[in-house]
């Protein structure tokens, strides 16, 4: 069993606790604007490697992994695209004891190879890329459709949640729409964590060097204070129940 | 006989009581300190009216380059009159001449270099000093250049050799300057005229007749320091009684040292959990507060930092930053078990904050996976916030040398007291593999160095098997020359500047090491790399010889955690260590290796030609053991595995690897950072590596600060093995600094 893999990091320190060693996986079916990983969305290119040889890496790095609290995130791209890679890596890393994540957007439906896949998976980092339906579309040129149901499934079997949103000047940071997030987030019994991460332009030169337009030119990174009130809304708990929740 | 003293009340005896044994002394009565942070006391107001005096002080040097120079006097420990910051504030006293910053003059390493120097900052040597250095005493410098084969002098001239302590202090020797504290002056000095009685035998040998001369100097260094000191208004002859005096004895001794030797580093060695016991002992009696102790440290590390030598901007070059390598080593674990740790360890990281960040002291923790925890994560936020504290690894050390060793300079541990070593600079494993490949002539200067080799004159791509025989044969011959040069530095150093007083802090029967070094490891392992897995190509100029290489196809390179490289650096490390162990050395010292660099990785860059992996002619090496710049490809864990591959035991002088993060890539919070930190440490240390010097900061920060100098005076970065000032490096350095790979989130 073979995956495409687009590279490593052996360091990861924001990608769940600890330590993490992070494979970004080939192929994403998103297409959002603001993508910091532009080269990673095509899929089924690129360099590819057994489940063994990702494995071998892993434990190259178990020692910081285990004086961190560390383990290993699956980032991408989409590392959806490739769940058939992934449980039988993640199995392998279970059966080392090896803490396992998953950096996703839920953009796939849920099926039965996704369903096994989480079986395995300790954490799912979960991007939600925008609560409004339409806006979503627009962002992403995808519906938020699969994300939301991917979330509400991982909190109904008890996975835990790091939900993150992306803070774009314009583009997501709404008030009423992070309010609507905010609602939604509290809907999920197993949140963990919420992060805002304040939209960057780094990823601007590898859409360039790809000699692709990069539509959001000109917008710049939120101000401290726009991300703390972001911060604040998207933390506070709600008490509204799920059936109250419109999409 | 025990010998016993008021002085040594409350004090658990043992047989430090009956000869001197400062180790047993420390495990008899230390304190392990295993919480956390939060019992540390600001600074007083004394010392931030002291410390601001030493801020205008450095900005006045800051402009000048040097602030002053004692141009009439040969200096020596008991040379100058008593000198102050502020005698009313200062704590602790004792300045290297008779005002702070001002440099003296130490002319038995080389009267040329000192005159070279002087000038270079619009000074002249007096008169007196110049015809008795010229006419009547000699040199170390002249002895080692009278003594030099054109081998060695060709080897030195093409920078096959480089740094080589020729011209220079060797330094890298710690005296023992605790034993000052504990035992007075003059048990000291009985203690040397025993062993000079004992030193005798039926033949009055060579070595003998050495030794006791030897003995003898030390004596008059110690009968020197009980006058140093009294110009300050101290009897040091008997112990010290109390906190105060136990730091000030301490640092008198030092004192005395770098007033003697301008040696190329200077450190202190392992004093502050030794000077705990002191301070716990008055802290229980009630005698002292908390924030007197730390005042006490902060007053000592002032004294530290203000440590300064006259060198030539040559050797700036090399060492850049104006270093002096003051090296404290805190910390590690007893044999017994316990830790080392004390609260004084806490406090001298401490200073950090109380009077901001510094390169010198060159704080080293000597890290242990077993250490507390509150110790742990205080060095790891210190280390996210200042960038001024290098980690090297207890737990493997203490196999080798015990618990009571101290790093001088940078990497280069040795057992307080008992052992010394032939400081070697370094040797450029890059240019001898060029020379390997040409036959031993130089790929910039054409000229034969070596004698000659039979060179690779095929065309086609080169061939692994043939490189790795040649560039054995080339080791073998470098290694040689190397050798016979520092057998003749180090012959002529005990001769002519000789380090009496520092050697007076010393058993009489001591370990000595030939610490030869290597530059430009992962250059070689690459261009291997290339060779062995790409197709590389010689480029030969008009007179045939391979002056740059076409490189077809891709190659694993060092720093990634691939063994098919990451095995030919351990294989480069090892066959050279070898040959250096089938030497004969000086005074049958042990020879040693480091993989170091400090800061002339980028003169050894400038001096080396292309190179079979790409790497393009006169471009900087790695620092130390550091992937070239850019070619690790997997982030720090993946740099710390391929590190960690390289053996100490071939490698007893060190390994140092230099990681700078941004504080972003550490984590999104401060605990974050702070575990993570931990982590790393932790994790590369379980895996017997040796050194880690973490830089947290921002590109940015370090643009703005080469352009606006005067906004970061205290801007400290861990360089190779230590510390310095980042507006202090040449714009070259500070370039090389920036565009050394920083971990980046992406």
């Amino acid at each position: 069993m073979k995956g495409y893999i687009h590279s490593f990091e052996s360091f990861g320190t924001v990608d769940g606790p600890g330590i993490r060693y992070v494979v970004f996986m080939q192929g994403c079916p998103l297409k959002c604007k603001y993508c910091h990983n532009r080269d990673t969305w095509e899929a089924n290119i690129g360099k590819q490697y057994t489940v063994d040889e990702v494995l071998d890496r892993v434990l190259r790095s178990k020692p910081f992994i285990e004086s961190s609290k560390g383990g290993f995130t699956a980032s991408g791209g989409e590392p959806l695209l490739q769940s058939k890679f992934l449980i039988e890596l993640f199995k392998k890393l279970k059966e080392n004891n090896i803490h396992t994540a998953l950096d996703t957007a839920g953009s796939l439906p849920i099926n039965e190879e996704i369903k096994e896949l989480l079986k395995y998976t300790d954490l799912v980092i979960l991007d939600i890329k925008h609560i409004d339906k339409q806006k979503c579309i627009e962002l992403t040129g995808t519906s938020n459709k699969n994300e939301l149901e991917f979330a509400k499934y991982c909190s109904q079997n008890g996975i835990k949640l790091w939900i993150r949103q992306v803070l774009i000047p314009d583009y997501t940071d709404n008030e009423i729409d992070l309010i609507k997030t905010a609602e939604f987030i509290n809907t999920l019994k197993t949140v963990e964590k919420v992060e805002v991460l304040p939209y960057h332009d780094l990823g601007k030169t590898k859409w360039k060097n790809m000699g692709l337009e990069y539509s959001l030119e000109g917008v710049v990174s939120p101000a401290d204070d726009e991300i703390e009130k972001a911060k604040k809304i998207l933390q506070t708990k709600y008490s509204i129940k799920i059936d109250k929740i419109m999409f | 006989m025990a010998w016993n003293f008021e002085a040594w009340n409350e004090f658990k005896r043992g047989n430090w009581t009956n000869s001197i044994n400062v180790r047993d002394f420390i495990q008899k009565n230390y304190t392990p300190y295993e919480g956390d942070e939060t019992f540390l006391a600001g600074p007083t107001e004394r010392t931030k009216e002291l410390w601001n005096r030493v801020l205008e002080l450095y900005e006045i040097e800051r402009q000048k380059g040097v602030l002053d120079v004692a141009t009439d006097i040969a200096s020596n420990v008991n040379t100058f009159e008593a000198g102050y910051i502020n005698k009313e504030l200062e704590q602790i006293v004792g300045l290297q001449t008779d005002y702070p910053l001002k440099r003296a003059i130490m002319p038995e390493g080389g009267i040329r270099i000192v005159e070279k120097s002087c000038e270079a900052y619009g000074y002249q040597v007096s008169e007196k000093i110049k015809d008795i250095y010229h006419n009547y005493r000699k040199t170390h410098n002249d002895g080692v250049f009278q003594a030099y084969t054109p081998e060695i002098r060709a080897a030195r001239k093409n920078k096959l050799l480089t740094g080589l302590p020729d011209g220079y202090g060797r330094g890298r020797i710690i005296g023992d300057y605790r034993r000052v504290a504990l035992y007075g002056v003059d048990v000291l000095i009985e203690e040397k005229k025993k062993d000079f009685e004992n030193t005798r035998s039926n033949w009055m040998s060579e070595s003998i007749i050495r030794e006791r001369e030897e003995i003898a100097d030390q004596i008059k260094a110690l009968e020197d320091l009980k006058n140093m000191a009294l110009r300050y208004g101290y009897d040091i002859s008997k112990p010290a009684t109390n906190s105060k005096e136990a730091v000030q004895w301490l640092y008198f001794a030092y004192l005395g040292a770098i007033k003697q030797q301008n040696g190329a580093a200077m450190s202190i060695g392992r004093t502050s959990t030794f000077l705990d016991i002191y301070f716990e002992r008055d802290l229980r009696d009630g005698r002292i507060t908390e924030e007197e102790v730390q005042e006490l440290m902060d007053h000592f590390v002032m004294k530290l930092r203000l440590v300064r030598f006259l060198r030539t901007p040559d050797y700036n070059e090399l060492f850049s930053g104006d270093p002096v390598w003051v090296t404290e080593s805190i910390g590690g674990m007893g044999i017994d078990g316990r830790t080392l740790v004390t609260k004084n360890s806490f406090r001298v990281i401490h200073t950090l904050e109380t009077m901001g960040t510094s390169p010198e002291p060159n704080l080293t923790i000597l890290w242990s996976t077993k250490f507390p925890q509150g110790f742990k994560k205080f060095c790891s936020r210190i280390s996210i916030q200042t960038s001024s504290v290098q980690y090297e690894n207890d737990d493997l050390m203490r196999e080798y040398l015990g618990d009571d060793y101290a790093i001088a300079c940078c990497v280069s541990p040795m057992k307080v007291g008992k052992q010394m070593q032939f400081f070697g600079a370094r040797a450029n494993l890059a240019k001898t593999l060029t020379y390997a490949i040409n036959g031993g002539k130089d790929e910039i200067t054409g000229v034969q160095v070596t004698p000659e080799y039979s060179p690779i004159t095929s065309n086609e791509p080169l061939n692994f098997d043939e490189v790795w025989k040649k560039y054995t044969q080339m080791m073998e011959y470098v290694a040689q020359i190397y050798i016979d040069a520092l057998n003749i530095i180090h012959y002529m150093h005990d001769k002519y500047a000789y380090e009496s007083l520092e050697m007076a802090l010393h058993d009489k029967d001591i370990i000595r090491t030939m610490a030869c070094g290597i530059a430009g490891l992962s250059v070689a392992a690459d261009s291997l790399s290339a060779i062995k897995y790409a197709k590389v190509y010689p480029i030969r100029n008009e007179f045939g010889l391979a002056v740059d290489y076409r490189i077809e196809g891709d190659f694993p390179k060092f720093g990634n955690d691939d063994d098919r490289v990451d095995e030919l650096a351990v294989l480069i490390q090892k066959t050279f260590m070898d040959k250096l162990r089938k030497q004969k050395t000086y005074r049958n010292s042990k020879p040693t290796m480091s993989i170091l660099t400090i800061t002339s990785n980028v003169v050894y860059g400038k001096a080396t030609g292309n190179t079979p992996d790409g790497r393009k002619a006169g471009a900087p090496f790695g620092p130390g053991a550091n992937p070239l710049h850019g070619r690790d490809e997997n982030g720090a864990v993946a740099v710390l595995n391929s590190l960690a591959k390289l053996k100490f035991e071939n490698s007893e002088d060190g390994i140092s690897y230099t990681f700078a993060i941004t504080p972003s890539a550490l984590g999104n919070e401060e605990e974050t950072r702070i575990n993570n930190m931990t982590g790393l440490l932790d994790g590369y240390f379980s895996q017997l590596s040796h050194h880690v010097n973490v830089n947290v900061f921002n590109r940015e920060l370090l643009l703005d600060a080469m352009d606006h100098p005067e906004k970061y005076p205290q801007l400290t970065i861990r360089v190779s093995g230590y510390a310095v000032n980042f507006i202090k490096l040449t714009r070259e350095q500070q370039l090389d600094v920036i565009n050394r790979t920083i971990h980046e989130k992406m």
